[in-house]
């Protein structure tokens, strides 16, 4: 029953992690391809680490929760780097292509 | 069952691993190369969970936490250097 679980959740985590890398090489520019890491890669990290509780829960003594640190760190860290970086992005004004809307609206008050 | 799983799931881990130096040593930006660098923390953490749970044992947790903390650190400081030729002002 918990090997299911753990089987489960390992698996939608490994996707989500390699969907997220996936999009990092293949998007077309730097402010599509900061969608990827930035959402799909820390899901993939939680759901990672919620089966690595439930597999220390179960084949250990007693509960695990201290893997909810990593998670909830990640969870709360990845839009603050991810904001730093279309900061520094737009202050180098790089490249886009057609399709990305919204970069005249943009004023760089760095 | 489990080692099976564990096992694809070190592979699609190693992969992405793979697809981030690619994007790392070909990246046509400097921020491209900081995406790259702060995808490929994450994934490091990924596989060292995975290499402890296939050990049985809790030792490497610390380890990732660590790195977690250091990567943001990391990441947050070269976007500000980037940003104001400055880390603390």
């Amino acid at each position: 029953m918990f090997e299911w679980i753990i089987s489960i959740l390992l698996l939608i985590g490994g996707c989500f992690i390699l969907v997220g890398s996936i999009g990092l090489v293949k998007m077309p520019d730097f402010y599509m391809r900061l969608h990827g890491p930035t959402k799909a890669t820390t899901l993939g990290m939680a759901s990672l680490l919620t089966a690595a509780m439930v597999f220390f829960s179960t084949t250990q003594a007693g509960l695990s929760i201290k893997e909810i640190l990593i998670s909830l760190f990640l969870l709360l860290t990845a839009p603050i780097s991810g904001y730093m970086m279309i900061k520094s992005a737009i202050h180098h004004k790089l490249d886009c292509i057609e399709r990305t809307k919204g970069i005249d609206n943009i004023e760089d008050d760095v | 069952m489990l080692e099976t799983v564990m096992l694809i799931v070190f592979a699609m881990v190693g992969v992405s691993l793979l697809l981030n130096v690619w994007r790392l040593l070909v990246g046509p930006s400097v921020p491209d190369r900081i995406l790259a660098l702060d995808t490929m923390y994450i994934n490091s953490i990924a596989l060292i969970i995975l290499y402890g749970m296939s050990m049985g044992t809790t030792l490497y947790f610390e380890a990732a936490l660590l790195i977690a903390m250091l990567g943001f650190v990391s990441t947050v400081a070269v976007c500000k250097y980037l940003l104001r030729g400055d880390i603390i002002e």
